[in-house]
């Protein structure tokens, strides 16, 4: 699975892409975000506020009961603030 | 139908006239075009850096402008929208909506900022004198985009 951040959440992770395998047992965004907060401080810092964070799976905006699994890109990042 | 996100400025008049060229069914062109503010809720901003998703801003563009067109009778339509470090003064984004009737140039110009600003992946940071800082989604822009949701 590719991983993309976006804004604060690619300053706090320190990251602004990476390839994984996905553990056994993520399957939907949520499990996804629990995995990603368990793999450092920066990751852990970055989704603490779950309510400021919009994710895309394969640049499709969805919410974290979405399914995801490898083979899939999924961006985390804030509400949009184009114009 | 044309959508570019780009870093080069863009010439307004040049492409409103390009579009009006285009048929001579157009009677109304109306275009929006958003500027760099230097101050934001009194704090001076002294420049501003867009970051976007590439392919997905794109996806998202296409399908705001698809969305005018199956809402007004469009001849024709054009979203700019620049990233990269701008300052106050320097032009962010062009909107150009074409009909025979002003109505619907008007209104589609407008549904396509309101909905580009909270749907299209863009983020704004801002160079203060006390720091860079994200900007923050603001609850107008949210409003003003729920006001076309049917």
């Amino acid at each position: 699975m590719k991983i993309l951040y976006f804004a604060h959440f690619r300053e706090k992770a320190n990251i602004a892409e990476e390839d994984v395998d996905l553990p056994e047992g993520v399957a939907d965004v949520t499990g996804l975000l629990n995995w990603l907060e368990s793999r450092g401080e920066g990751y852990a810092d970055a989704f603490a506020d779950r309510d400021h964070i919009r994710v895309a799976v394969n640049q499709e905006h969805v919410e974290f009961d979405a399914a995801v699994k490898n083979g899939d890109e999924v961006a985390f990042f804030p509400p949009m603030t184009g114009g | 139908m044309t959508i570019k996100v780009q870093t080069e400025n863009f010439d307004a008049g040049a492409e409103i006239a390009e579009i009006s060229a285009k048929s001579t069914n157009i009677g109304g062109v109306c275009s929006f075009v958003g500027l760099v503010r230097d101050s934001d809720d009194n704090k001076s901003i002294t420049a501003m850096t867009l970051e976007h998703y590439p392919g997905m801003t794109e996806k998202q563009l296409a399908k705001i402008e698809a969305e005018a067109r199956a809402r007004w009778p469009l001849d024709d339509s054009l979203i700019i929208h620049r990233y990269g470090r701008l300052e106050p003064g320097d032009q962010i984004v062009l909107v150009v909506t074409a009909s025979a009737h002003r109505k619907a140039a008007f209104e589609a110009c407008e549904f396509l900022i309101d909905w580009l600003k909270t749907k299209a992946p863009f983020w704004k940071s801002e160079e203060t004198p006390d720091g860079t800082k994200w900007v923050d989604a603001k609850a107008a822009d949210d409003a003003a985009a729920d006001k076309w949701e049917e």
